[in-house]
């Protein structure tokens, strides 16, 4: 028999200190987003059909570059706290759930990783 | 003790969709094509690593009457999440919560959306020196 109290016994546990992170990271990640995604999408309609010299010239200035690993950084940060989200709640099988959620993490920091690798080598010269 | 089957809440199917329910829904169904999209965009900035053949080839693969409908189907998504997400960081700060403000926020990311969606494909193709 533990002589533990009830108080003692879940401190610490389940969403005690961190309840709102999720949450939280979510709403920031929308507002980052915000600009980012209307700075993107009017750059967009500059890029349409470009080719890889004028793509890597147009990355080549800094701050788009910078820009562009901002909205990479916030875009799969924000991705892979909403896709948890939807297979919290939508797949019961424990199985597939926690297998659901490991690969979304590494599929979103793999692709992150990889997109910003590319904007990096874009910038500093293709 | 054996598992009672009672019954769950809520009952999706006994209630008329509403605007506001079935944009709550979209915001999650376009929120995952995003994720699907956030692919496409990944697999555009890494053909460009590769160098130009390879990115040659994302780009004529998203000018390609597939590539569009993928790129259409994505900016729509993209301008609804973004409109609604606003919505919802009102609502987080706890404004627009009355039925009729509700409603016509509800609104006004729809008809925001679709503009946007439309006037983003013009300058595109004006962009292209096609229109």
């Amino acid at each position: 028999m533990s002589h533990r109290t009830p108080t003692g016994r879940v401190q610490g546990l389940g969403s005690a200190q961190h309840g709102v992170d999720h949450w939280w990271a979510q709403r920031l990640t929308a507002l980052a987003l915000v600009p980012l995604v209307i700075w993107f999408c009017i750059s967009l309609v500059g890029l349409v059909g470009a080719d890889h010299a004028t793509f890597t010239a147009w990355l080549s200035t800094p701050s788009r570059a910078v820009i562009m690993l901002l909205l990479i950084l916030a875009t799969f940060y924000h991705m892979k706290l909403g896709l948890q989200i939807v297979i919290e709640d939508y797949i019961h099988s424990r199985g597939w759930n926690i297998t659901l959620l490991v690969t979304n993490n590494f599929v979103c920091v793999l692709l992150g990783v990889a997109s910003a690798f590319a904007v990096i080598k874009a910038a500093l010269g293709g | 003790m054996a598992q009672v089957e009672r019954p769950l809440s809520p009952h999706l199917q006994v209630y008329k969709p509403q605007l506001t329910s079935v944009l709550s829904i979209l915001h999650r169904i376009t929120g995952v094509s995003l994720g699907i999209g956030t692919l496409l965009v990944a697999w555009w900035l890494i053909s460009a690593a590769y160098g130009p053949d390879q990115f040659g080839t994302t780009q004529s693969f998203i000018a390609s009457w597939f590539g569009r409908l993928l790129l259409f189907g994505f900016t729509f998504s993209l301008f609804y999440h973004l409109c609604n997400g606003i919505r919802h960081l009102f609502w987080d700060v706890g404004w627009g919560f009355q039925l009729k403000t509700a409603y016509l926020s509800g609104w006004v990311v729809v008809i925001a959306s679709i503009g946007l969606t439309v006037v983003s494909w013009i300058a595109g193709y004006v962009s292209k020196g096609v229109l």
